[in-house]
Formats: C-alpha cells, structure tokens, sequence
C-alpha cells in the first residue's frame, strides 16, 4: 500500500483529505506543521505528500526546500494543497520541486486526478 | 412527472437528439429539468411539459441541451491523449509530411476540455509539427456550451480536473475567480453547431476524429448510422477514439479496434498492421529505413 503524509495545520483539512485519500488506497500520517512533517520523513519516507503553504512553526515551501535536500527526498511526489490560488505561488512552489498543485477548495476529484497526474494511481 | 410527461419527454428527445433514454431514467430527467423549469418560472417538469406540447420552441431547445450537456473535463481518462501524443500524432507526422496539414475533429466538444486539451497537445509538439496547417474542429449540440467554450473561461474547479499544473502555468492567465486559456490555443479550435443526427459530410474529412461519451446515448441502429457517416468522413489511415465505455463491437464493421491502442479505432478499410505494432509506427520505421 503506498502511503502518504497529509500536512495542514486544520485537523478538519487532514481528515477530509485522509478521507479521501483512504480511499484510494493509501495509508495515511499526518503532520501539523512542516518541522513535524520532516521529522515524519526522516523516520519514513512516504510515497507522497499532500502539502498546505501557510502553517505555524515552517511553512510548506521551507518544508518542500528541506525534504528536496534530505537524503532521498527527491522521491516522494509533492501535491501542494492551498489556498494560495495565484500564478505566482504556482510557479514558486514548482520551481521549488512541487510535482502537483491543488487550488482549495478541492474535492475527490480533484485530488484523484492529482495523484494520477504524478503517477500515483 | 406522471409516467406520460416522461413517456412524452423521452420520445421528444429521441426525435431531436437522438438520445435514447432507457425507461429507469427518470431521475436523470428530474436532475436536469427540475432545475431549469424553476429557472423558467414553472412549478415543475408537468408545466414544462405543457409548455413544450404548447410551443415554446426556445424552451424546447432548453430542455434537449439541459439533458444532452454532459461531464467533460481536460484530458479525460488520460490514455486517449497519451495514444495521440506518443502514437498516432507522430505516425500522422511522418504520414503527412508531403502535404504538412492536419484535421482534428472533436465531435462532441462540449464546452471545451476536450479540443483544448488536443490543442494544448499540439503546441507541446511544435519540434514536429512547425509550418503545419492544423485544424482542430469542435462541434457540439448545444448552442449555449458553443459560447461557453468559444469563451475559453473555466472556473478554479474545471482547470483542476485533468489539466497538468505546469499546463495551466503556461496556457492559461488568472481573470479573477477563473482562468482564460490564452488566445493562441483557443484560436487553434474552431466551434461549430452540429447535431450528430444530421449529414455531417460538409464539414470534410478529417485525420483524427474524437467522438467520446457520446454515442452511448444513442440507440444501437443510431450508433451503427453514426459510425457508418464517421467512416465517411475519416482518412483511410485515419483514427478514431471513442470513449472508455465505448466500443464498435458488435454494431458496425467499419471500424476495427486500432492495435495495441485501446479506445482507438481505424477504418475497417485501412491496412493491417503487424501484430504489436500499431500502422503509423509501422509506416514511421519504414520511412526512417529508406
């Protein structure tokens, strides 16, 4: 089963998404901010990330930065999931490794369609 | 709806799109037309119905697009589009060099997805197909999904669905609330008002023909007509991609499935391709060999 790990500092946000996400099969950690989510990777490194921008502590994009540097952090697929829904954020986060970014609100869909845009479905 | 409004609903729509409602399709009906009779100021679809007996031809036209206007969104089911862009779009490249034109037809376009997302594709290859006269056709039923797709304007939902981040980077700009594909892609698609019931003979042939969840809305003696006109109207060497629950088996002999390739489909009439490998790749080794 492949995994995934669901950061966002709204635990509503996490459990939509692990909702979602179990249900196409994946097993499911979360984090709450991005120190946390690495912390999460140096002990597992998961096949995915689903990933929130503004969070306390380290956002997304310090996140996304630090695991693209970790020893095999280059293989989980990045879905960037935010309510930061403009151009600039966009490229910002791809320049910075994001394989996929998902613009909240999002719904099944969507996130099905994500994941099978980076391969994972 | 008593039994009779929607006995007479579904003879209407069968009569004017084709579309063959089998008799369990009431709900289908009510989540369409309940919408659009409120919109109309009408309690509900037995008013709707009167009005329609009584007519009122602009509504009739509502209801036909209210209940032929179906989900679409870019690059559905993705395999279709990888077949195009790996496959049949470079074996049409090598095919063609001679005359460097190409016809694309999108046969139900819908409000747009589809014959964009071939647009979009086709810009991706421009290493193949630079000074080439490409024409992407997109016909539709509905007057009203035309104008919607013309427009080019899809909402934060409808560019998330199908469309690779990086393509919407680069082909679309942000107008507030919702994202305009860039005048370059959507001046590569024509749009076009066409009901699939009628000769279709004047719009010319074509190299590539997408007519994708459509023809399941269609009776069996419909769909064999269809194909058979479509057969008309593609070049021998000519694809045709249908949609994933979509099949010609077993309701016409004009077309074969296309090997190796599933979802698409070639002339009956075109030459028969070595087992493995698909016609235009054969035809492609074979130029690069001479």
């Amino acid at each position: 089963m492949r995994t995934c790990l669901v950061v966002d500092d709204s635990s509503v946000i996490r459990k939509v998404a692990r909702r979602i996400l179990e249900g196409l099969d994946f097993q499911i950690t979360e984090a709450e901010d991005g120190a946390k989510a690495l912390e999460a990777c140096k002990r597992t490194m998961p096949d995915a990330v689903l990933l929130d921008w503004n969070m306390p502590v380290m956002d997304g994009y310090e996140f996304l930065g630090n695991l693209r540097r970790m020893p095999g952090g280059d293989q989980p697929k990045v879905v960037f999931c935010t309510t930061e829904n403009d151009v600039a954020h966009i490229a910002r986060a791809l320049h910075a490794g994001a394989n996929e970014y998902i613009m909240k609100p999002f719904d099944r869909d969507i996130v099905t369609a994500k994941f099978q845009e980076v391969g994972l479905i | 709806m008593t039994p009779l409004d929607y006995e007479y609903l579904r003879k209407l729509l069968k009569e004017r799109s084709g579309l063959d409602l089998s008799a369990d399709k009431q709900y289908l009906v009510e989540s369409r037309l309940v919408p659009l009779a409120r919109r109309s100021n009408l309690a509900g679809i037995p008013e709707l119905v009167q009005r329609i007996k009584g007519g009122a031809e602009a509504l009739t036209s509502e209801v036909v697009e209210a209940m032929t206007t179906n989900e679409t969104f870019f690059f559905r089911d993705k395999i279709p589009f990888d077949h195009l862009k790996d496959t049949v779009l470079p074996g049409l490249a090598q095919a063609r060099a001679g005359r460097r034109a190409l016809r694309i037809w999108c046969a139900a376009g819908s409000t747009g997805q589809e014959p964009y997302s071939i647009a979009m594709l086709v810009k991706e290859m421009t290493a193949l197909f630079t000074g080439w006269r490409i024409e992407i056709v997109a016909t539709d039923l509905s007057q009203a999904v035309l104008e919607k797709a013309r427009a080019g304007l899809f909402s934060q939902f409808e560019v998330q669905r199908g469309l690779p981040i990086q393509m919407l980077v680069k082909y679309f700009a942000q107008q507030g609330e919702l994202w305009q594909l860039n005048a370059d892609i959507r001046g590569m698609v024509q749009h076009r008002q066409l009901n699939l019931l009628q000769d279709f003979a004047h719009l010319g042939t074509f190299d590539v023909i997408f007519c994708r969840n459509v023809l399941i809305y269609f009776d069996q003696p419909t769909k064999a007509a269809i194909f058979g006109k479509l057969a008309r109207v593609l070049e021998p060497d000519g694809v045709l991609a249908l949609g994933a629950a979509e099949s010609v088996v077993g309701i016409t002999s004009v077309f074969r499935p296309y090997p190796d390739r599933r979802g698409l489909y070639q002339p009956s009439t075109a030459p028969v391709a070595r087992a493995g490998a698909a016609p235009h790749v054969l035809k492609a080794v074979a130029s690069a060999a001479r």
